[in-house]
C-alpha cells in the first residue's frame, strides 16, 4: 500500500511494503521493578512521519532511547534501517540522528565549532558547505560564531536541529522538538521538519506533547500509556474512532481512562 | 547521494573530531588554561624551596640533590595524566553532551583514545612550565636522560588506566561520583612511595606497594639519583603490570557503559 503524503500535498510517498525503517518487536524495559515499556511492537515505514504520544512516564523517551541503542531493552528486539540494535549499531548510527531536550550542545563552543565537531564525527564530506547550507536553511548565519550557551531557547533548538541534520540522516528521532518554544518559532521548526522529510524522503519518529504538531506533521500516531500501546493509526482514523475533532481530546480521553466506547 | 563517508574499525576522523572538541573548549576558557599551569607551578616552587633548605642542612639530601623535585614532577605526571583524561570526560557530563556522543558513530575505544590524547596535551601545558621552573632550583628533568622515557611511559599508562576506571564510575553513577575523580590518586600516593623508599613501609604493606606500577618508577628514580644506575628490571615489571591494569580498566569501562545502558542513564546523565 502506498500512502500519498496528504499532509503537505507533495511528492514524498510512504511505502508500507518496503522494509521498515524501524521494527520493534515485543519490546520490554524494566528499571529495577518498574516496567517502563511493556511488550510493545510496531513497524515504521520508510519516508513516514510517526508521532509517539503519551503523558509523562508513558514510556516514549525510553522507547526512543532503545531504538537509538542508548538504553538496552530487558527483552524484545529493535531493528533500525535493517540492522539489529544495539549489536549492529556501528552499521547504522551514521545514517540516523536525534534531537532531545535531555541532551545539550556544548555551551562554550560556538555554533560553528559544534557543527564542525559533529560533522567530523559523522564524516560529512564538504563539511564547510554543509554547515553553510544548514545555517542558511535554519537561519543560523548571524550567530554561527556565537557560543551556543549564549543563544535564546529558539536559537538553541534550531542549532540542535542543525546538529541532528548535519549528516542528512535517513532516520531522524525527535523528542519534543518544539518544547518551550514560542508559537512562531515552533511553527518555523515544524515547517523545516516537513521540508526535510519531503526533500530527503527521510523517516521521522517524533515524540511530542503538542497535539497540533502531531496532527499537522504525522502520517501515523502511536499512543502510549503506562508503557503500552493504547492506539496506533492515522490521525484521521483515531479521531473517527474516538469520535473527537482534535487529538488533544483523544489524548485526554486516553489519559483519563475513557475508552473509545465511552467517548462521545 | 549520501553526504556521509562510511568507515569501519577505529576511525582517525572521529578521534580528531573529539580532540578538536576538547581543544576548542580549552582555548575558549582562560581559567581552564590557568588551572593547568597554576597548581604544578605552585607545587614546584614550594617543594623547590623546601629542597634547597633541606639540602643545606642534611647531608643525605645534599648527596642526591633533586630527589624531592624529581618526585614532585613525576607525581604530577601521574596525577595530571589521570585528571587530564577524567576532566575531559567530565566535560561531557557537565555539558549534558554524552547522549549526543553515544548516539553518534563514535566508538568507546575512539572516545577513550581522544581522552588519552587530551590527557597528553593538558599534561604538556601543565608540566612544561613546571620543568622550566625546576631549573631555577638546579634540577634539570631532562638530565635523567633516556630513563625518563621509561618513567614517563609507565606513569602515563597508570594514569590512563585509573582515568578510564573513574570515568566508567562517573558514567555509570552520574556526577555524584565526581569526587572520586579528584581524590582517587591521593589514595595511591602513600602506597606508591613517592617521597620515600618502599623499605619504609611495614612488610605486609610492601606487597601492596609492589603491586602498583608507580612504586617501581619512584624506586627507579631514586636508584638513578642516588646510585646512578638505571633499573631496567623495575621498569619492565611496571610495564607488565601496566598492561594488565590497562586491559582490566578498559574492560571495566565497557562493563560500566553496558550497565549504564541497562539502567538508562546515558541519555539523562545527572546525579
Amino acid at each position: 500500500m502506498t500512502i500519498e503524503d496528504t499532509k503537505s500535498g507533495h511528492a514524498a510517498t510512504v511505502d508500507r511494503n518496503a522494509a521498515a525503517a524501524i521494527d520493534v518487536a515485543h519490546l520490554v524495559k524494566f528499571y529495577k521493578t518498574n516496567c517502563a515499556v511493556d511488550d510493545i511492537s510496531f513497524k515504521i515505514a520508510r519516508g513516514s512521519i510517526t508521532g509517539l504520544l503519551g503523558g509523562n512516564g508513558a514510556g516514549k523517551t525510553t522507547t526512543i532511547a532503545m531504538i537509538m541503542g542508548l538504553t538496552l531493552p530487558t527483552s524484545g528486539k529493535v531493528s533500525v534501517l535493517g540492522c539489529a540494535m544495539p549489536a549492529q549499531s556501528a552499521e547504522v548510527l551514521g545514517r540516523m540522528n536525534f534531537e532531545s531536550p535531555y541532551v545539550d550542545m556544548p555551551m562554550r563552543l560556538t555554533v560553528r565549532q559544534n557543527l564542525t565537531v559533529f560533522g567530523k564525527l559523522y564524516a560529512v564530506s564538504d563539511l564547510k558547505g554543509r554547515i553553510a547550507q544548514l545555517a542558511e536553511d535554519l537561519d543560523l548565519t548571524d550567530f554561527l560564531d556565537r557560543a551556543s550557551g549564549k543563544l535564546s531557547a529558539g536559537q538553541k533548538t534550531r542549532v540542535a536541529l542543525a546538529k541532528a541534520l548535519i549528516n542528512a540522516p535517513e532516520l531522524l528521532l525527535l523528542d519534543e522538538p518544539t518544547a518551550s518554544l514560542d508559537p512562531d518559532t515552533a511553527d518555523w521548526i515544524r515547517r523545516h521538519i516537513e521540508t526535510y522529510r519531503r526533500s530527503n524522503n527521510a523517516t521521522i519518529l517524533l515524540a511530542s506533547h503538542n497535539m497540533l504538531e502531531v496532527e499537522r506533521l504525522c502520517d501515523r500516531v502511536i499512543i502510549m500509556k503506562k508503557g503500552r500501546i493504547e492506539d496506533d493509526d492515522s490521525p484521521e482514523q483515531i479521531l473517527l474512532r474516538y469520535n473527537r475533532t482534535t487529538l488533544e481530546e483523544v489524548f485526554l480521553d486516553v489519559a483519563r481512562g475513557r475508552d473509545r466506547e465511552q467517548a462521545p | 547521494m549520501s553526504l556521509v563517508e562510511r568507515s569501519h574499525g577505529i576511525a582517525m576522523h572521529r578521534i580528531n573530531a573529539m580532540v578538536l572538541r576538547y581543544w576548542y573548549l580549552l582555548v575558549s576558557s582562560w581559567p581552564r588554561m590557568l588551572e593547568l599551569v597554576y597548581w604544578p607551578a605552585l607545587q614546584i616552587i614550594t617543594w623547590g624551596f623546601l629542597q634547597n633548605y633541606i639540602s643545606q642542612n642534611a647531608g643525605f639530601f645534599a648527596q642526591a640533590g633533586g630527589t624531592l623535585i624529581g618526585a614532585v614532577i613525576l607525581w604530577d605526571i601521574l596525577f595530571r595524566g589521570q585528571l587530564g583524561l577524567s576532566i575531559s570526560f567530565l566535560e561531557e557530563m557537565w555539558a549534558r553532551n554524552l547522549g549526543n556522543l553515544m548516539m553518534s558513530p563514535l566508538k568507546p575505544i575512539e572516545f577513550l583514545i581522544s581522552l588519552m590524547i587530551m590527557s597528553l596535551i593538558r599534561l604538556a601545558i601543565g608540566v612544561i612550565p613546571m620543568v622550566i621552573l625546576a631549573m631555577f632550583f638546579k634540577f634539570n628533568l631532562f638530565a635523567l636522560g633516556l630513563p625518563l622515557i621509561a618513567f614517563f611511559c609507565n606513569l602515563i599508562f597508570t594514569s590512563w588506566s585509573l582515568g578510564i576506571f573513574v570515568s566508567g564510575l562517573v558514567l555509570r553513577n552520574g556526577l555524584g561520583a565526581e569526587s572520586i575523580v579528584w581524590t582517587l590518586m591521593f589514595g595511591l600516593m602513600p602506597l606508591a612511595c613517592v617521597y620515600y623508599p618502599v623499605s619504609v613501609l611495614p612488610t605486609w604493606l610492601q606487597y601492596v606497594a609492589w603491586a602498583l606500577p608507580p612504586t617501581y618508577v619512584f624506586e627507579g628514580m631514586r636508584a638513578l639519583l642516588f646510585d646512578h644506575t638505571f633499573r631496567a628490571d623495575l621498569m619492565l615489571t611496571a610495564l607488565a603490570i601496566n598492561v594488565v591494569l590497562f586491559i582490566v580498566s578498559f574492560a571495566i569501562f565497557l562493563g560500566l557503559l553496558n550497565s549504564a545502558r541497562r539502567a538508562g542513564t546515558l541519555i539523562s546523565g545527572g546525579e
